[in-house]
């Protein structure tokens, strides 16, 4: 019991009932679809840069409580970054989610993602945190073909 | 026929006057997985649908042959050879009196059902499916009782026909009528669906095809752990099913042929055991069922399905299904009291499947805080997607019972849905 508190942790539930940043953008320059077989998820992720500089980012779907609330805290943490922060932020995140090994460093650049911390006992569920991250990286490289957890 | 029979214990669950009442607490001793815990609880079983535990029996008829057994078969003449030889031929036999085949030679030893269909798709389908045929499947298939026939359509140029559902989850027999016509090649549907546990009524839906000129599959995988099958009542001229899903051992199953139709089918595989002789001019083929056979098979598998059809058998399929559908009755009668359970697929003919969906809580962090509680569920498409698609949700959560589980079982996961609803209600 005392996992599932760590991993539904009352910010995760609050994003995953209400998502921020849950909108299309019709004149955004990057779009990606991204999917997780194993339960369904389906995301769409949209995103504006201009300069280097994600100016705006949002995402549409469906999923599960971590799936839609990583989403949801994702943009809420990039808006504004540079495109390589928002890299050096995904690659704490991952490495929070799989490894648990992070550096101060870490710890600063994931700011309220720590709470994701609690998916490690959980191996089938970093999938579903990792989609939007994932799809984010499919829609900055311009990828047509659907993003896939597996 | 099958259906009949659990049709008539259905209800007020008077047991059949001959059998002794079946309770579950006769026979879970006899399933050590059923003694563990998990997460510090008592384990409530409830995924039988993806497979079925163990039985003492059936472990200790694997141990047994790899402690005293051992041997290859068919091509020694040691005793021990010929002994697993004689047992691996027993187990056939066994297979052919479950389901009442007329022929053991119309047994067929594969992984699974997977492999059974895709046997079939590839040497009776590559034989006789031509440009322009048609093949009718259902929207409750197994991604297995589809992939199989896409592969082959393709190949040969053929056409899917698909049966619809209604909202319950039944199929539409009219609208099957209307897509049987002379093109219709095979009609591959499955008996039980895994997703929703609809039981189709076979039997007649092969008479339909019949009439039309086509020839039938059935997939029992979902079945035969509930129902007692008579492949020659249904009259399909093919029949598969899983061991693992009916108390047997992995890696193996079953694909019942109709004889003429088995001798006429090319080979699947080639190699040793299916051979008459070879020369590298030309090979003769030994007949069926050895013909699909090539290679090694799974010796112990075969011991072991045959040992859990002696189990299932000697509880009596008649008082398990009327049991189980007791305790369906029950189960779905707790949970349609959960606030915001909506269940999904509510056919008049069911066996014990229960998909569901909360109106608060995904499937998928409902099966997570199930399993905190003990309580093991599948959460998911149940390798399904046009089921969901045509319910337009991406996965249920799914409650499958068999005659071990037991009210408490499903009283534990009802309070596991609380527990949910605490999270996220
Ligand atoms: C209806 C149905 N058909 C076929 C299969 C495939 O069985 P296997 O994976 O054992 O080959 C399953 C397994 O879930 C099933 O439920």
């Amino acid at each position: 019991m005392s996992d599932l508190r760590e991993l539904y942790q009352e910010v995760i539930l609050d994003h995953a009932k209400k998502p921020r940043n849950f909108h299309t953008m019709p004149d955004s320059a990057h779009a990606a679809d991204g999917h997780n077989p194993l339960c369904g998820d389906r995301l769409r992720v949209f995103v504006r840069v201009e300069n280097g500089v994600i100016e705006d980012v949002s995402f549409t779907g469906s999923g599960c409580a971590i799936s839609t609330a990583s989403a949801s805290m994702m943009t809420e943490a990039l808006n504004g970054k540079s495109l390589a922060d928002a890299q050096a932020i995904f690659e704490s995140f991952h490495n929070l989610l799989t490894t648990g090994n992070h550096a101060d460093k870490d710890e600063e650049l994931l700011g309220k993602l720590a709470v994701f911390g609690g998916v490690r006992e959980f191996p089938v569920r970093v999938k579903c945190a990792t989609l939007a991250w994932h799809t984010l990286q499919a829609a900055l490289q311009g990828s047509a073909a659907p993003v896939k957890t597996e | 026929m099958a259906v009949t029979t659990v049709k008539s214990t259905r209800g007020q669950g008077s047991p059949t006057p001959l059998a002794p009442a079946f309770s579950p607490d006769d026979i879970r001793g006899d399933f050590p997985i059923l003694q563990l815990t998990a997460h510090g609880r008592r384990l409530a079983y409830l995924d039988n649908a993806a497979t079925s535990q163990k039985p003492q029996a059936v472990i200790a008829a694997i141990t047994r042959f790899y402690n005293s057994q051992n041997a290859n078969i068919h091509r020694g003449v040691y005793q021990l050879s010929m002994e697993a030889t004689a047992t691996y031929e027993a187990a056939r036999e066994r297979v052919r009196q479950f389901i009442n085949a007329t022929d053991s030679r119309e047994i067929v030893f594969v992984r699974g059902a997977t492999e059974a269909i895709n046997l079939v798709a590839t040497s009776w389908g590559g034989a006789n499916v031509r440009s322009g045929d048609e093949i009718i499947l259902s929207t409750l298939e197994h991604h297995s009782n589809i992939v199989p026939w896409q592969m082959l359509a393709k190949r040969a140029g053929a056409v899917l026909r698909v049966i619809p559902i209604n909202d319950v989850g039944e199929l539409c027999l009219d609208e099957y009528e209307k897509l049987l016509n002379p093109r219709t090649r095979l009609v591959a549907i499955t008996h039980v669906s895994n997703a929703l546990g609809t039981i189709n009524p076979v039997q007649r839906m092969v008479r339909l095809a019949h009439a039309a000129g086509a020839l039938t599959l059935v997939d029992g995988a979902q079945s035969v752990p509930h129902l007692p099958i008579d492949v020659r009542a249904i009259d399909c001229d093919f029949f598969v099913f899983s061991g693992h899903k009916i108390c047997g051992p992995t890696g193996i199953g079953v694909l019942y042929a109709r004889e003429p139709i088995l001798q006429a089918m090319p080979p699947y595989q080639g190699g040793g055991d299916m051979i008459e002789t070879v020369t590298f001019d030309q090979t003769t083929y030994a007949p069926a069922p050895q013909k699909f056979e090539a290679g090694t098979p799974n010796i112990s598998g075969a011991l072991g399905l045959a040992a859990a059809l002696d189990y299932i058998t000697g509880i009596g399929l008649d008082r398990i299904g009327g049991y189980e559908q007791q305790l369906l009755l029950y189960a779905q009668e707790k949970l349609t009291r959960v606030k915001g359970l909506k269940i999904v697929g509510t056919a008049a003919e069911k066996a014990a499947v229960i998909s569901f969906v909360l109106a608060y809580a995904h499937p998928h962090d409902v099966g997570t805080i199930l399993d905190g509680q003990g309580v093991a569920i599948r959460t998911g498409h149940h390798c399904c997607q046009p089921v969901m698609d045509r319910y337009g949700i991406p996965a249920t959560a799914r409650a499958s019972l068999a005659f071990y589980n037991t009210r408490e079982d499903v009283d534990q996961l009802v309070l596991g849905l609380e527990k949910v609803k605490e999270v996220f209600g």
